[in-house]
Order: C-alpha cells, then sequence, then structure tokens
C-alpha cells in the first residue's frame, strides 16, 4: 500500500472512531469554535476605543485573524500526533512500535489521530474571513484566491514545522514541552495583528528565525493590495509563504537527527 | 485546632507536591513572557496611535502595562480547568474513597485546590517579578516595566484582595469539580470554562477596555473578582469606597459559590456514581 492510501485509512479509522460519539464530537467542534472566537471580542474592543492602529482597520485585522486562524486549525488536524509525542510516546516507550513498523515514523504519527475539533477554528475562521471580506468591500478575484492558498498551504507548513520540532524536543526531555505553546497559540495570536504594530526585535525574530511573517503578514499584503509600510519589496511578498516549507523541511532535518538519538525508555 | 489538621496536612502535601515541578514553573515562566511581551506591544501600538482616545480611557499605558504583566504573573489563579485530580478520581473512580474519609468532602477538595494553585502561582509571580519588576527598568525599559503599587494603602487593599481572588477562583473551581463528578467527564466543562475565563476575569484585555456602556455589568460579574478588582486596586484605579465595593463583591461571590457547591456536592455525593475498577 503507498503512502497515500495508508494516510487515506489511518483517516478513515480516526474519522469512524470518533463518529461513535457523534454528540460530543459536535460539541467539541462547537466548544472550539466558541474558545476561539471570544478573541476577537477584545480586538474589537481595543478598535471600538481607540479607533484604527497605524493605518489598519479592523476588517483588515479581521483578514489576518481569519487566515492565520484556518492555517492553524489544519496544521493542528494534521499533526496531532507530534503534539501528543512526548507524552503518548516517548514517555511510554510506544514509539518503539512505530519505529519497528515497515513505513516511516512521520507518517504514522501523521495518521495517529485526525481530531474532528479543530474545525470548531476552522469554521470560526472561515466566517470571520466573510464577515472581513464585507467589511473591506474585498472582491475575490481569482488572483487573490490562488493567493490566499497559496498562504493558508504556508501557514500549514509553518505550524506542522512547530508541532514537529516539539516533537524533537521530546527526544531530550518530555518534560514541560508546554513551552512551544508559546510558539504555536502565541504564533496564532502574534500572526493576528499587522508585524508593522510590534518592535524591531520581535520582527527580526517573526521574519528569520521562526519566520511567522513570511506565512501571514507579508502575502496577506499581497492579497489585500497593500504595500510594506516597513519598506519589504513588492515582489517578496507573494513568495513569501515559501519559507513556511524551507522552516518544514528544516524542521524534518532535526526530526530525523532526533529519530537517530533515540533511545527507548519503555519497558 | 485538631479538627482542623486533616485539611492542613491534605493542603501542604499538595503544595509541596507540586512544588517539585520545577521545569514545568520554568516553561510556564517563559511561556507567559512571551504572552506578556505581545500584549504589551499590541496594546501600546493602540494607546501610542489615537493619543485622544487614549487620554480618555480609564486606564492609563502605563497601568494596562502592569495590568498584562499582573495578569502573566497570576494566571495560575484562573480558574480554567477543574483539579485534574478530581478528574483523575472520576475516572478511575477513586473518589469513593473521598467518600469514605471522616472528614468534610468539599472543605478537603477545596484546600487541595487552594494547594494546587498556590504552589504554582507562587514560582511564576516570583520569577515574573524578577523579570517585568526588577530586570526590565535595569536594562533601560522601565516604560514596559511592572510598576509598584500605587501606595502603601493599595499594596495592603491588594493583599487582602488577591487573597480573596485566590479563595474566589477555588470556588469556582470547586464547582467545576462537582460538575466533573456529576457529568463524570471533565472534557467538556473544561472547554466551555476557557472562553469565559479569558475574556470575563479580564485576562486577555482588561475589562476597563471594553466600551464603557458594560462597565458596571462587567464589573459585577463573578470573574471580575479573580484578576480585574484585585489589579484595579494594585495601581490604584480602584480606590476609597470603590475599592471596598469591589473587595465586597469579591466576598459575596465567594459565600455564595461555597454554599452553592457545598449543597450541590452533597447531593451528587449521595447518588455518587463510581466507574473504574
Amino acid at each position: 500500500m503507498n503512502a497515500l492510501a495508508l494516510l487515506g485509512r489511518y483517516f478513515g479509522a480516526s474519522m469512524r472512531s470518533q463518529m461513535q460519539y457523534p454528540a460530543s464530537a459536535l460539541m467539541l467542534t462547537t466548544g472550539q469554535l466558541a474558545a476561539t472566537a471570544i478573541e476577537i471580542v477584545s480586538i474589537w474592543a481595543l478598535f471600538d476605543r481607540f479607533g484604527a492602529v497605524k493605518g489598519w482597520s479592523f476588517g483588515e485585522v479581521m483578514f489576518f485573524y481569519a487566515l492565520i486562524g484556518i492555517s492553524f486549525s489544519f496544521a493542528d488536524f494534521l499533526t496531532r500526533g507530534f503534539d501528543v509525542f512526548g507524552s503518548d510516546f516517548v514517555r511510554t516507550g510506544a514509539f518503539d512500535r512505530l519505529l519497528l513498523r515497515p513505513r516511516s515514523a512521520a507518517l504514522q504519527l501523521v495518521g495517529h489521530d485526525f481530531r474532528i475539533s479543530r474545525f470548531g477554528r476552522f469554521f470560526q475562521a472561515a466566517i470571520i474571513l466573510i464577515i472581513a471580506t464585507g467589511s473591506l468591500h474585498f472582491v475575490w478575484t481569482p488572483q487573490a484566491v490562488l493567493l490566499a492558498l497559496w498562504t493558508i498551504a504556508g501557514g500549514i507548513a509553518f505550524f506542522s514545522a512547530l508541532f514537529v520540532l516539539q516533537a524533537v524536543m521530546a527526544f531530550w526531555t518530555v518534560e514541560s514541552l508546554e513551552a512551544v505553546n508559546a510558539l504555536t497559540y502565541g504564533g496564532v495570536y502574534a500572526g493576528q495583528f499587522p508585524l508593522s504594530l510590534y518592535a524591531r526585535w520581535f520582527r527580526t525574530f517573526l521574519i528569520f528565525i521562526v519566520p511567522l511573517a513570511c506565512v501571514a503578514y507579508f502575502p496577506v499584503l499581497a492579497i489585500l493590495g497593500r504595500s510594506d509600510p516597513l519598506g519589504a519589496p513588492d515582489w517578496f511578498l507573494p513568495l513569501a509563504p515559501a519559507a513556511g516549507f524551507v522552516f518544514l523541511a528544516l524542521a524534518f532535518v532535526a526530526w530525523r537527527f532526533g529519530v537517530s538519538k533515540y533511545t527507548s525508555t519503555g519497558s | 485546632m485538631d479538627a482542623l489538621r486533616p485539611y492542613a496536612a491534605a493542603f501542604s502535601s499538595r503544595f509541596l507536591l507540586m512544588m517539585q515541578y520545577r521545569a514545568a514553573a520554568l516553561a510556564g515562566f517563559f511561556t507567559q513572557c512571551w504572552f506578556g511581551a505581545v500584549h504589551l506591544m499590541v496594546i501600546a501600538a493602540f494607546y501610542l496611535g489615537a493619543p485622544d482616545a487614549a487620554a480618555a480611557s480609564p486606564i492609563s499605558l502605563s497601568q494596562a502595562i502592569t495590568y498584562t504583566w499582573l495578569a502573566q504573573g497570576l494566571l495560575a489563579v484562573m480558574p480554567w480547568i477543574g483539579d485534574p485530580e478530581i478528574a483523575d478520581g472520576v475516572r478511575t473512580g477513586s473518589i469513593s474513597y473521598d467518600r469514605l474519609r471522616p472528614v468534610d468532602a468539599y472543605a478537603l477538595w477545596y484546600v487541595r485546590a487552594a494547594g494546587w494553585m498556590t504552589a504554582r502561582l507562587l514560582p511564576r509571580v516570583a520569577l515574573m517579578i524578577l523579570a517585568a519588576g526588577l530586570i526590565l527598568p535595569l536594562i533601560g525599559q522601565s516604560q514596559w516595566a511592572w510598576q509598584p503599587p500605587a501606595s502603601l494603602s493599595a499594596a495592603l487593599l491588594f493583599a487582602l484582595s488577591e487573597t480573596l481572588a485566590i479563595a474566589l477562583a477555588c470556588a469556582i473551581i470547586m464547582l467545576i469539580n462537582i460538575v466533573v463528578v456529576a457529568t463524570m467527564n471533565a472534557r467538556g466543562v473544561n472547554i466551555l470554562m476557557q472562553p469565559l475565563v479569558v475574556i470575563f476575569t479580564g485576562n486577555l484585555l482588561p475589562l476597563a477596555l471594553y466600551p464603557d456602556a458594560m462597565r458596571i455589568a462587567l464589573f459585577v460579574q463573578p470573574f471580575a473578582g479573580t484578576l480585574d478588582i484585585p489589579n484595579r486596586i494594585y495601581f490604584g484605579a480602584l480606590t476609597g469606597q470603590m475599592a471596598w465595593v469591589g473587595i465586597g463583591l469579591q466576598v459575596f461571590w465567594t459565600v455564595l459559590f461555597i454554599a452553592l457547591g457545598r449543597l450541590w456536592l452533597a447531593r451528587v455525593m449521595r447518588r455518587l456514581e463510581v466507574q473504574g475498577g
């Protein structure tokens, strides 16, 4: 069986098991929708009190908010196995079983679990995108749609890379992996706002070290047809999401190194 | 005093156990610094971009910055989830032992939750004071720093109000615990609590920054007592009579939730279903 068909099997099994409890799946999804939707209320409150911020309107910030939310929801959906890698695979020794099977460990971890509830975040982000489109009178040209899909793809690669890196850390410590939340959930929060709001050191970090800006701020500028007030050249903006894939590739290099250093803890 | 001994022991054993998780405290601290920094930059951008609205704002930028550090440093007080030990006990069936102990179950669980909370609170808040209160001014970034309390009386009132905040948060955690015991599942209620806590405590954004029309409603709702009221007492936005009104509200909600929790737990315990084995 080739890798894709195998992933399809994993996916089907995961869906069937969650649909054994349809009410629970629905409630968890709704819960995620409510939990993530509430953040927009605080952003709205800031705009309501202070008005536009450094030339950015609420509609534009909703645009950033929606695209980063959609990217994250898919990455979170696809990489659950890496997210729980430290606690469920390394600490218990269950990773040994994965290594014995004649398929790559990364593939099996992707297939480990697909949580339906992650679509709660997707739905709320999609709703915000519709509202943002209306409030900006934005016209979705085919070019804009393609650019948005490309941005989301880069975003999925970027956040997946963070979950993979969190799993890599688990080869050395299974404690305190929640520190990576600062980059994942913190990244979602930071990516909701235009980069020009941040201090220089933070902008540098988000462009060159953890390239969040390349999958959020720069391409969204291109979609909105604005040039970068910070001076990034216009031709660069639509190309920026490629950095997400480079980041993912580097994360897998680290992953291979981690696997080669793995020693079992299980009994 | 002998009657109190089991509760003191339950508190200190949980406290000492949780204090062992030093790496977790350090990781939590870094995460909170990061979130604090991002929140600060966003709030400051709004304040600095609109000087008129900033002047009219009920709290100043420097107060909002101190608020943000307080919110991050006191994160462990927020009643996000029920006590995981209770949720575990429900899953494995071990809460039936609590039914057999010759102590008051509500009080026992309450002090255990208090031990769990304060042990996570103290190392994080100490590190946060060190970083945001001392190191930031020392490296010349005092405009971003966690400022000391507005006055001595504000500091004393804050100490009282923060103690009540912990008492109130534990009473809320007890209500969550009871839902967990009654529904035999922690996941649902924990997910529901998150959006409530993040907004209504002021954790995401100081409550004073929401539209003015909502001010009174946000002040009297119970979650304000876990973070917003002590914070505003701390930097002197709530003084004199209004400070005491805030403290009165904290006492009111704490007493009400404890009374409700006791009645409800007694009912739930009478027909307790036990799973596991």
